[in-house]
């Protein structure tokens, strides 16, 4: 196992190489740069300001030479300094990086409980009215974009009830501390998380559903049946478990887009996480602030990845640790 | 109901006279800023949230009223030399820094050298001075090469900003640590950045006017998304929508909410002007006949009406009428298809492919950008819409890489600061994002406006720039569509937040919380 997680690092490595080399030159080819952006945001600029700027982000140099310093610094761990946020970078992500993945965890983890409850229920009751419910209201929440379920949910709950803020991680001024802050914060994560969550959850209950009952026709659960076992527990030990691995597989590939998703929903709700950091660097060409959110972003996918593939050996131990 | 809402905007102020009440102190006062700025320290970042939070930590000698007269700052007095080249500022005493220290000439001859390097709008406003200088601690004198009409109007805190010599003498300013926990003379003080989140200030207890400012604080809340920002008010979480902060066709429905005021003040020192640049080296462009067409093909009462929900003004011409020297006296582009038609033809124009870049600032742009562009296709014209970000546009225009582009400018109270710099062949310069980017030259338009910034006294000012704008309405190098109005939309209890032509980037000092 040690040696499939070494050579999965390695690999891993290469990875992120190619994925600054490519982003380095992609975001070069749309136009504009971050000191086209800064001089117009200044109001008054003359090209000497603009070729200030240029220098002072080293945008002057030839692009392979800027190139070898990015991923020179990138190899001391040093994401280098955000244009525009005038900050290092690493320290601009480690400030964001808990909020996004306190919401994109607990999107995470609503989006696999509620779907696997689901659809175990879909599947159990194959067929009936409860199934249909189910399967309409997954579909109706998957087709639904996530920037309108945000908008809504905040009309609903933050305009007419009134029941939950409808922007930021905590209540600004109030400072609260102990219980009280965990409450406030939890109170602001509910919608941010509900949304990315059900969208998600979607599609687990679509796939733990078709999984269980393609799974529920395999002989061994016939075996199960005619052991005398009840049905609960085939239901739960034989046939949940087995439909359970194309859901695992499934929940590595979104960890990577659940940072994805998390850059509408952190635009709307003002949630401070690196998914919002993400759109502004864009928008304003911050070079190495976008590579940065992408080198930890794709660490976190690789890293996720790594993890299902360890959970796919706990699931079904027949599974071997092939490189 | 449109009628009705531009009616309240327009007595907002008189009704906020009317009830002019003893102010009450205390309590905090939450604001929207957006996009979040990329920095506080005045002197390095001049872009409009930076100004807006940071008008509140540093000042600058003077104010302006609303009338753009000057106002005691940091400077409690000033006089004029009768050859128009001396400026004499007596400093206000006892004032001091955030950390304790005291201010006094030298800070002001530091910043000044500073701002040369770093403030390009003060580089260019201070093109004329010849010397700065401190006889005493509490005296600064500048000297001109010659005499510069718009001079007195440079001293607001965002053209030339005053930093503090102790903390930046001998560092490089820069990158000095001292501008992420920024030092000013203002009415509040730094206290805390939460990036992505907000910025706390908290009232400086040593303030040079007494009993100012009221408040106890301001958080600017950062919310990135429009819908948002109008949700934050509409549930109380914010008290102050400063101008451009939501989309405009929500003006009107935020406008009505209950205990909601509404006001367009504090936008006269900025004066911001709307207009297509016509890129006169286009060989479409570069025909007079066209570029006068354009002005007759597109309806910019309906862009006032609808699109701008009937806020702000059509431009007769470059100047905005809340700037000196603004005359009407020029030649009208009333909406004319017909008439625009006729030019076209006597252009010779056969239907050659115009390319419209509009703003990239929000569904506001857009909708002006497909309106002017159906304006213009009506009239014949063959039009192809560019579609980019604010990165993408940016580099275009840097580029001339443009036939129509959509822009806005502020104009500085003055022709000489914020009018001549977008006409004058001295202005046309690749690379830059501002200024003459639509290529115009004329040789009699440069002599005026060279005339006109050093002309003594303001009735000779006053006559070249009237003239200079005749030849200019009737040249059309730019298409000039509107004078802008953002207004600014608070909760009824916040009193007196603006009282300057600076508005909202002046500061809170004067603002406080009817309970």
């Amino acid at each position: 196992m040690l040696s499939f997680v070494a050579q999965r690092i390695v690999k891993g490595v290469f990875v992120l190489l190619a994925i600054i080399v490519m982003n380095f030159f992609l975001i070069r080819i749309a136009p504009g740069d971050p000191a086209a952006v800064m001089a117009g945001e200044a109001g008054a600029s003359d090209a000497q300001f603009v070729q200030q700027l240029r220098e002072k982000f080293s945008l002057d140099k030839p692009l392979p030479e800027q190139l070898f310093i990015y991923v020179k610094g990138v190899a001391s761990l040093d994401l280098g300094f955000s244009f525009r946020q005038q900050m290092p970078v690493s320290k601009l992500i480690a400030e964001r990086l808990p909020a996004t993945l306190l919401l994109t965890l607990t999107a995470f983890a609503i989006s696999l409980i509620l779907g696997i409850t689901f659809g175990t229920l879909a599947a159990r009751f194959a067929g009936t009215w409860a199934d249909t419910a189910i399967t309409v209201s997954a579909l109706l929440f998957y087709a639904t974009p996530i920037f309108w379920v945000a908008l809504m949910s905040i009309l609903l709950f933050s305009v007419y009830l009134g029941w939950l803020p409808s922007f930021g991680y905590e209540t600004v001024g109030a400072n609260y501390s102990g219980l009280a802050h965990v409450k406030d914060v939890a109170l602001h994560l509910i919608m941010p998380a509900m949304t990315i969550g059900l969208f998600f959850m979607a599609t687990y209950t679509r796939m733990t559903r078709a999984s269980m009952l393609e799974v529920k026709r395999l002989d061994f659960v016939k075996t199960a049946r005619a052991k005398g076992l009840r049905d609960n527990i085939i239901q739960r030990r034989h046939v949940l478990r087995n439909a359970l691995l194309p859901v695992v597989t499934l929940a590595g590939v979104h960890s990577g887009t659940l940072v994805g998703g998390a850059v509408l929903t952190e635009t709307v709700f003002a949630w401070p996480g690196i998914g919002r950091l993400l759109y502004e660097a864009l928008l304003q060409r911050d070079y190495n602030l976008l590579l940065g959110v992408f080198v930890v972003c794709s660490a976190m996918v690789l890293i996720f990845n790594l993890v299902t593939d360890l959970v796919y050996r706990l699931v079904d131990p027949r599974i071997e640790f092939a490189s | 109901m449109l009628k009705k809402f531009v009616l309240a905007l327009a007595l907002s102020g008189v009704s906020t006279m009317a009830l002019a009440q003893e102010p009450k102190i205390g309590g905090t006062i939450n604001a929207v800023i957006q996009p979040e700025p990329p920095g506080l320290m005045l002197a390095l970042v001049q872009n409009g949230p930076t100004q807006m939070v940071s008008g509140n930590i540093y000042e600058g000698l003077l104010r302006y009223s609303k009338t753009l007269e000057p106002q005691p700052g940091l400077a409690e007095s000033w006089t004029i030399s009768p050859d128009a080249k001396t400026y004499t500022f007596k400093l206000k005493q006892g004032v001091t820094w955030h950390d304790g220290k005291p201010f006094t000439a030298a800070d002001v001859l530091f910043s000044i050298e500073t701002l040369k390097v770093t403030h390009a709008r003060a580089r260019n406003n201070l093109v004329q001075l010849d010397k700065v200088e401190a006889p005493d601690d509490y005296t600064v004198v500048f000297t001109l090469k010659q005499p510069f009409g718009p001079f007195i109007g440079i001293f607001e805190v965002g053209s030339m900003p005053i930093i503090p010599k102790h903390i930046y003498e001998g560092t490089d300013v820069k990158t000095n640590p001292a501008n992420n926990t920024p030092i000013g003379t203002g009415p509040f003080m730094f206290k805390e950045w939460k990036k992505g989140s907000f910025i706390q200030l908290v009232k400086n207890p040593n303030y040079h006017v007494k009993g100012k400012p009221y408040i106890d604080g301001i958080y600017w809340q950062i919310i990135p998304d429009a819908a948002a920002r109008s949700v934050a008010y509409e549930t109380g979480k914010v008290d102050v929508l400063p101008g451009g902060s939501i989309e405009n066709f929500d003006v009107p429905r935020v406008s009505k909410l209950p205990n909601t005021c509404v006001t367009g003040d504090g936008w006269e020192f900025f004066s911001p002007m709307a207009w297509m640049w016509l890129n006169n080296r286009s060989p479409v462009l570069a025909n007079k006949k066209v570029r006068q067409a354009i002005m007759y093909a597109v309806d910019r009462e309906f862009a006032k009406d609808v699109i701008w929900n009937g806020l702000g003004k059509v431009a007769t011409g470059p100047s905005s009428s809340a700037i000196k020297f603004y005359t009407d006296n020029v030649p009208k582009y009333p909406y004319d298809p017909a008439k625009a038609k006729a030019l076209l033809k006597e252009a010779g124009y056969k239907g050659e492919k115009v390319r419209l870049m509009p703003l990239p600032y929000g569904e506001t742009w857009s909708r002006w950008g497909e309106a002017v562009k159906q304006n213009l296709v009506d009239v014949g014209m063959n039009i192809e819409t560019i579609a980019t970000d604010v990165p993408g546009s940016n580099q275009k225009n840097m580029e001339w890489d443009y036939d129509i582009s959509f822009t806005y400018l502020y104009q500085y109270g003055d022709p000489a600061l914020g009018v001549g710099r977008n006409y004058v062949t001295s202005a046309i310069q690749k690379g830059q994002l501002f200024n003459n980017l639509e290529g115009y030259s004329n040789p009699e338009v440069d002599k005026l406006f060279e005339e006109g910034a050093v002309a003594t006294p303001d009735s000779k000012r006053k006559e070249i720039y009237e003239k200079v704008q005749k030849i200019l309405v009737e040249d059309v190098p730019v298409a000039w569509q509107l004078e802008l109005q953002f207004p600014t939309i608070t909760n009824c209890k916040i009193k007196n937040l603006i009282t300057t032509g600076i508005g909202v980037n002046d500061g809170f000092r004067d603002a406080w919380i009817d309970k």
